[in-house]
C-alpha cells in the first residue's frame, strides 16, 4: 500500500501581478484504493494543488511538504514524479507538433516502465485500451492533442491513465466540456483503472457531475486555498442542494 | 504583369531589395558585391559509377536561364573552369555520384560552378556534400533532359564561420523528373536561391528542404518554380527548426503559373519549429496564377513553438527533457526525411540535427 501525503502546502504563484499566495496551508492525506474529491467555486486553487502535485515550475512551494511514501515530491523533477507513480490528467492538455499519439504513449510507457514494451505486445495492448475507450484506431496518427475535440483530449488523457498505471492519479477536472456520453465513457475508463489495480484517486471539480460516475468515498471542500469541510458522498449532495455558500469564508479544517 | 518572378535588379544588392531584405548584407564579406580575389575551387567528383566529369571553360558553355541575381551572375562570369557532370542517354544507376565541396578556410573567397547534365532517359543521383570552412558563391545549373529522373541531393554541412549564396536552376525537359533535396545544416550565413523552370510539358519537380538554425546563424532559402509549359507539376517542401539567440531562418516560396501552363499541379508547404526563445522564422509562400485553368494549386505555411507547457506535458508523462525534445524534433522532420531518396543521407541529416539538441541544454528552470 502507498500513501500520498500533503503537509500544511503552502503554494505561490509570481506573476505580472506580483507574488501571490494560492494555497494557504492544504492537509490531504490519500491512500492506495482511495478515492477522494475536491470540491471548490472556481478560483479557489484546486487546480494549483493538482498542478503543485505534478511538479509545474509555475508554481513554487514555500511551506510544507508533499511525500509518496514518505518520499519527498517537492525536490524531484516532474519526470521523477510521473516515473514515481504520480499522474495528472490535465483539463487542457498543450498540443505537442511533430509527435504522434502512438510515439508519445509508446516512448512515455518505455519511461514509466523501465523498458520498452515489445512492438507486438505495445500494439495489441495499445488497440485493446483505445476500443475500450471507444477512441478511432486513427488517432494514432495524430499528433498530440493538435486538432482535438475537447472530449478527445479528455479521452486520450485517460487512455494514459490506463496504459502507465500511476500508484496515485490526479483528475484535474476531467468532467468539463465532456457531453453526457463522452463523460460515461471518460468515467468507465477511470473505474476500470480502479477495479484492476490499487490506485488511489483524486477528483477534482466544481460540480457532482462527475461524482455521480465515479462515487468517492472521501469528498473535501476547498475555498480559498485551503480545505474547509471534509466528509462523505453527503457533503457532495449538499453542495449539490445549496451550493458553496455556507463554507466561504470558513476556516481551515485543520 | 507578374510580380515575383520579375528579373532580378541589377546591381548590387544594398539590402532594401525584396529579395534581399531579410538577408544579413553586412555578414556576406563582400560577396554580395565583388568576387575580385576570388579563387575558382574544382569540385570533386568522389564517386560516379556512370557520369562523365569534365572541367570546361565557363565561356564554352551557354548563357545563363533563367533567374539570376547580381552576386551569381558576378560569381558565374569569374569562375573561369565549369565542372560539368553527364549523365549519359538511358543509363540508370541506383549508386549516386558524390560530389564534395569543401572549404578550407572562411578568409578565402571562392567560386564554384557546376553544371549537371542528366541526358534524356537517364536515371540517377547526385549528392552534393559541402563541409568546412569557406566564403563562397556558387552557381549549379542542371538540365534534366526529356524523361529523364534526376534527383539532386545538396547537404550544406559548413562550419559555423562559413558564408554561402548558392543558386540552383534547374530546366526541366519534357515528361522530366527532378528531385532536389537541399540540407542546410550549418554555416553563418547561407543563401540559397533553387529555381526551376520547364522547357516542355509534363514535368515534374519536387522540391524538399530541411534546415536546422543554431543561436546567430542566417539561413534561407528563396524559390522560384516558374510553371510557363502545360502539365506540369511541382510539390514544395520546406521543414526547419530553429534553436538560441538569433537563430533566423527565411523560406521564400514563389509559385508562378503563367497563362500558357494549363493543367499544372502544384503544392508548396514550409514548416518551422521555434525550438527555443529568442529564435525567428520568416515564412513567405507566393502563389500567381495567370490562367484560369489550373488543375490544383495550394500553398501553406505555420511555424510552431516547442515551449515550457510542452515539455512539462511530456515530463508529466515520464518522459525526462532531452528525450522530449529528441522526440518533438524527430516527429516534425520524420515525414519529410521518409521521402529522402537516399538512406544514407537520410541518417546523416538526423544524425546531425540531434547532435545539435545536444548543443543548447534546456533553461530548466525548476522543471
Amino acid at each position: 500500500m502507498s500513501i500520498l501525503n500533503i503537509h500544511d502546502l503552502h503554494v505561490q504563484v509570481e506573476s505580472d501581478a506580483g507574488v501571490r499566495e494560492i494555497l494557504r496551508g492544504v492537509d490531504l492525506t490519500i491512500e492506495s484504493g482511495q478515492t477522494h474529491a475536491i470540491m471548490g467555486p472556481n478560483g479557489s486553487g484546486k487546480s494549483t494543488l493538482a498542478y503543485t502535485i505534478a511538479g509545474h515550475p509555475k508554481y513554487t512551494v514555500t511551506q510544507g511538504s508533499i511525500t509518496l511514501d514518505g518520499v519527498d515530491v517537492v525536490s524531484m523533477t516532474v519526470d521523477e514524479r510521473a516515473r514515481a507513480g504520480l499522474f495528472l490528467a490535465m483539463q487542457y492538455p498543450v498540443e505537442v507538433p511533430g509527435v504522434s499519439v502512438s510515439n508519445f504513449l509508446r516512448t512515455s510507457v518505455t519511461a514509466i516502465r523501465g523498458e520498452a514494451p515489445k512492438l507486438r505486445d505495445w500494439l495489441k495492448e495499445l488497440k485493446a485500451a483505445m476500443a475500450a475507450l471507444s477512441v478511432d484506431p486513427k488517432f494514432a496518427e495524430r499528433n498530440v492533442n493538435e486538432g482535438f475535440s475537447g472530449g478527445e483530449r479528455k479521452r486520450h488523457e485517460i487512455l494514459q491513465l490506463d496504459l502507465l498505471r500511476p500508484r496515485f492519479a490526479v483528475l484535474d477536472e476531467t468532467d468539463s466540456g465532456l457531453d453526457v456520453d463522452a463523460l460515461k465513457v471518460v468515467a468507465e475508463g477511470v473505474n476500470r483503472v480502479r477495479e484492476a489495480t490499487d490506485i488511489g484517486v483524486l477528483l477534482i471539480t466544481h460540480t457532482t457531475r462527475l461524482l455521480r460516475e465515479i462515487p468517492a468515498e472521501f469528498v473535501h471542500v476547498f475555498v480559498d486555498g485551503r480545505i474547509v469541510a471534509d466528509g462523505g458522498p453527503e457533503l457532495a449532495d449538499e453542495i449539490e442542494a445549496s451550493g458553496y455558500e455556507r463554507f466561504l469564508g470558513a476556516p481551515a479544517t485543520s | 504583369m507578374t510580380v515575383i518572378a520579375d528579373a532580378p535588379v541589377a546591381g548590387a544588392p544594398t539590402g532594401r531589395e525584396e529579395a534581399w531584405r531579410f538577408t544579413p548584407i553586412a555578414r556576406l564579406r563582400g560577396l554580395h558585391d565583388s568576387v575580385e580575389g576570388a579563387v575558382g575551387a574544382q569540385v570533386a567528383v568522389v564517386t560516379s559509377p556512370v557520369a562523365a566529369f569534365a572541367h570546361v571553360s565557363t565561356d564554352s558553355l551557354p548563357a545563363a536561364s533563367g533567374p539570376i541575381e547580381w552576386p551569381a551572375a558576378l560569381a558565374r562570369a569569374a569562375s573561369t573552369q565549369s565542372g560539368v557532370l553527364t549523365i549519359p542517354a538511358h543509363s540508370d544507376s541506383a549508386v549516386p555520384t558524390r560530389v564534395t565541396v569543401t572549404g578550407t578556410g572562411a578568409d578565402s573567397t571562392v567560386l564554384t560552378h557546376l553544371v549537371i547534365v542528366a541526358e534524356r532517359g537517364s536515371r540517377s543521383v547526385v549528392v552534393i556534400t559541402h563541409e568546412g570552412s569557406i566564403t563562397l558563391s556558387a552557381n549549379i545549373e542542371i538540365q534534366v533532359g526529356d524523361g529523364a529522373d534526376l534527383t539532386v541531393i545538396s547537404i550544406h554541412d559548413w562550419a559555423n564561420d562559413s558564408v554561402h549564396l548558392g543558386r540552383q536552376h534547374a530546366v526541366l525537359g519534357r515528361d522530366a523528373r527532378f528531385r532536389s533535396l537541399i540540407a542546410t545544416l550549418g554555416g553563418d550565413v547561407v543563401r540559397i536561391v533553387p529555381t526551376v523552370e520547364y522547357s516542355a510539358p509534363g514535368g515534374d519537380a519536387e522540391l524538399l528542404g530541411v534546415f536546422f538554425a543554431e543561436a546567430g546563424q542566417h539561413i534561407e532559402h528563396r524559390l522560384l518554380v516558374d510553371h510557363s509549359q502545360p502539365h506540369c507539376r511541382s510539390s514544395v517542401a520546406y521543414k526547419g527548426a530553429l534553436q538560441g539567440d538569433g537563430a533566423h531562418s527565411v523560406w521564400i516560396g514563389d509559385v508562378i503559373i503563367r497563362a500558357d501552363a494549363v493543367g499544372t499541379e502544384t503544392y508548396e508547404i514550409n514548416r518551422n519549429l521555434l525550438l527555443t526563445e529568442g529564435a525567428r522564422a520568416d515564412s513567405v509562400p507566393n502563389l500567381e496564377i495567370e490562367t484560369g485553368n489550373v488543375a490544383s494549386a495550394g500553398h501553406a505555411s505555420t511555424t510552431g513553438r516547442f515551449d515550457d507547457e510542452q515539455l512539462f506535458y511530456l515530463q508529466a508523462r515520464g518522459i525526462d527533457p532531452e528525450t522530449a525534445r529528441r522526440l518533438v524534433v524527430r516527429g516534425f522532420f520524420a515525414e519529410l526525411v521518409s521521402r529522402i531518396a537516399d538512406d544514407e543521407v537520410a541518417a546523416h541529416i538526423i544524425g546531425s540535427i540531434e547532435e545539435k539538441l545536444g548543443d543548447a541544454p534546456l533553461d530548466e528552470g525548476t522543471i
